[in-house]
């Protein structure tokens, strides 16, 4: 348990979230949320986005909780996130982490816990790749058109250091996993 | 992965990626019905009309708790308590409904076809809930849902359909779901219970014990006494005799076999009511289910834009 590397979303996700270590004693549990049925497009865009499930482990009650999702851009997967986390329950708080923040905000909200900032232009993609299914941690900027651009190496540490010391504060949490956009 | 159609109207024209595009769905929606608050946002200010011009217990309430589930708004109109009883028609019923703006109409109707009528004139999404002797998709639908969680898959399954083919609309929605999933299908049903030309979409027996023998499911049909204007076969007790599933018959089939009925049973008449509260009876599973399947096809009908429906 103790050094291996997780993923922060459910192994058939597609390829969004950050790498944790559990640290014991704690080992808080892990749940991924799909949240889909929250968006706020779902009406205008072209073809529904398939649906996963969302996965939550235990009851969030009273629970501090953290939120992770790989790119912060507009704030409204965030936002979904929110609404879809409440209706199961009354979490003593949220927090919210992410690998990349890539600015464009479009709703009042921010990271607590953020990998790396990166200047993006709102057409360009932002795309993680894992070690787990990509062969290699990385960041790449992507151009609507390729070829793709990689940015300096991930820092390995910021990222993960900083979010297990968020993990590591205080006692039992429950971490979530959003999936991206 | 993708469902391109405005309605459903019925199984046969779905290509087999679009039933399984329903399917799993489906099978992501599910999860929602154990949540605390069973109810999420997706379909805030779509309105749903469900037009029931014959009796309902389960499809009824089914599409309705899938629609407040996803927050849909709900109308429910029956029959026998509306204009239908002074005379209207089911077009004028259905274009004096559509003027107050819904997004979709879900119709069960006497008359095959009546759905397809209605797509071809209303504005709204249709669904088919049952049509005469013809479709009722979301019933397929859920048995196959219902399969696929119990055995891991459908293809290569051996079902048995047994009972009154000649006035199942689910038999017809079944067969042909199951078979274009690969699925082997065996009919079986008194001479007078086949339809014509059945026997083109899978074999059809008269006996029983041959069509439950070694079956990965058993599907029984309800005998459908309002429809019956008498003489397919001499008396229910004759009926249960030669034609019922008793348990003696079920030890036919496979050890692990399952037991499905869409409901409403005729206990002692086609199923003994020791082979359906049994161990392989998942007929309660199929109600669950249904609910996830009728969920999946709101939201595969109303979650996209107007321009891609």
């Amino acid at each position: 348990m103790g050094a291996q590397p997780r993923s922060g979303v459910s192994p058939q996700g597609p390829s969004a979230g950050i790498h944790f270590r559990r640290e014991p004693p704690e080992d808080p549990p892990v749940g991924a949320l799909d949240i889909t049925l929250y968006r706020d497009d779902l009406t205008t865009i072209a073809a529904q986005p398939v649906i996963q499930g969302t996965d939550i482990p235990c009851s969030i009650d009273g629970r501090r909780v953290l939120l992770v999702d790989d790119v912060l851009f507009t704030g409204r997967t965030v936002r979904a996130a929110l609404d879809e986390l409440v209706d199961f329950g009354r979490p003593a708080r949220i927090e919210l982490a992410v690998l990349v923040d890539r600015g464009h905000r479009e709703l009042p909200i921010r990271a607590d816990y953020v990998g790396q900032e990166v200047a993006t232009t709102r057409p360009q993609i932002v795309q993680v790749q894992l070690r787990e299914e990509d062969g290699r941690d990385r960041v790449l900027l992507v151009d609507r058109e390729p070829p793709a651009v990689p940015l300096p190496p991930l820092p390995g540490g910021a990222a993960r250091q900083r979010t297990k010391r968020a993990l590591a504060r205080k006692k039992p949490s429950t971490r979530k996993a959003g999936r991206r956009r | 992965m993708s469902y391109p159609h405005r309605h459903l109207l019925g199984i046969e024209p779905l290509e087999p990626e679009q039933i399984n595009t329903i399917l799993d769905t489906a099978e992501g929606l599910r999860e929602v019905l154990d949540r605390p608050i069973k109810k999420v946002p997706t379909l805030r200010g779509k309105t749903v009309v469900n037009l029931f011009y014959e009796a309902s217990t389960r499809t009824r309430a089914s599409f309705e708790v899938a629609e407040k589930v996803l927050s849909a708004d709900t109308l429910s109109v029956s029959t026998s308590t509306s204009s239908v009883q002074k005379g209207e028609t089911l077009l004028d019923t259905a274009r004096n409904l559509e003027a107050m703006n819904p997004d979709m109409i879900v119709i069960r109707h006497a008359s095959s076809g009546a759905p397809h009528f209605l797509a071809r004139h209303c504005r709204s999404a249709i669904v088919n809930a049952g049509d005469g002797f013809h479709e009722h998709p979301t019933q397929a639908l859920l048995d196959a849902l219902t399969l696929r969680q119990k055995k891991g898959q459908i293809e290569g399954l051996e079902v048995a359909i047994i009972g009154d083919l000649m006035h199942s609309r689910v038999a017809r929605s079944n067969v042909w779901l199951l078979t274009k999933l690969g699925a082997r299908v065996r009919l079986c049903a008194p001479p007078t219970l086949v339809p014509r030309g059945i026997e083109q979409l899978a074999p059809v027996t008269h006996r029983i014990e041959e069509a439950v023998d070694g079956a990965d499911a058993i599907m029984m049909l309800r005998i459908q006494t309002e429809r019956m204007s008498g003489g397919y076969f001499p008396s229910l007790r004759e009926y249960h005799q030669r034609f019922g599933l008793t348990l003696e018959r079920v030890k036919r089939a496979r050890k692990d076999v399952l037991i499905m009925h869409p409901g409403p049973m005729n206990r002692g008449v086609e199923i003994a009511s020791e082979v359906a509260d049994g161990p392989w009876s998942v007929i309660l599973d199929q109600v669950t289910n249904g609910v996830a399947v009728r969920m999946a096809v709101l939201y595969l009908l109303l979650g996209g834009s107007e321009a891609a429906a």
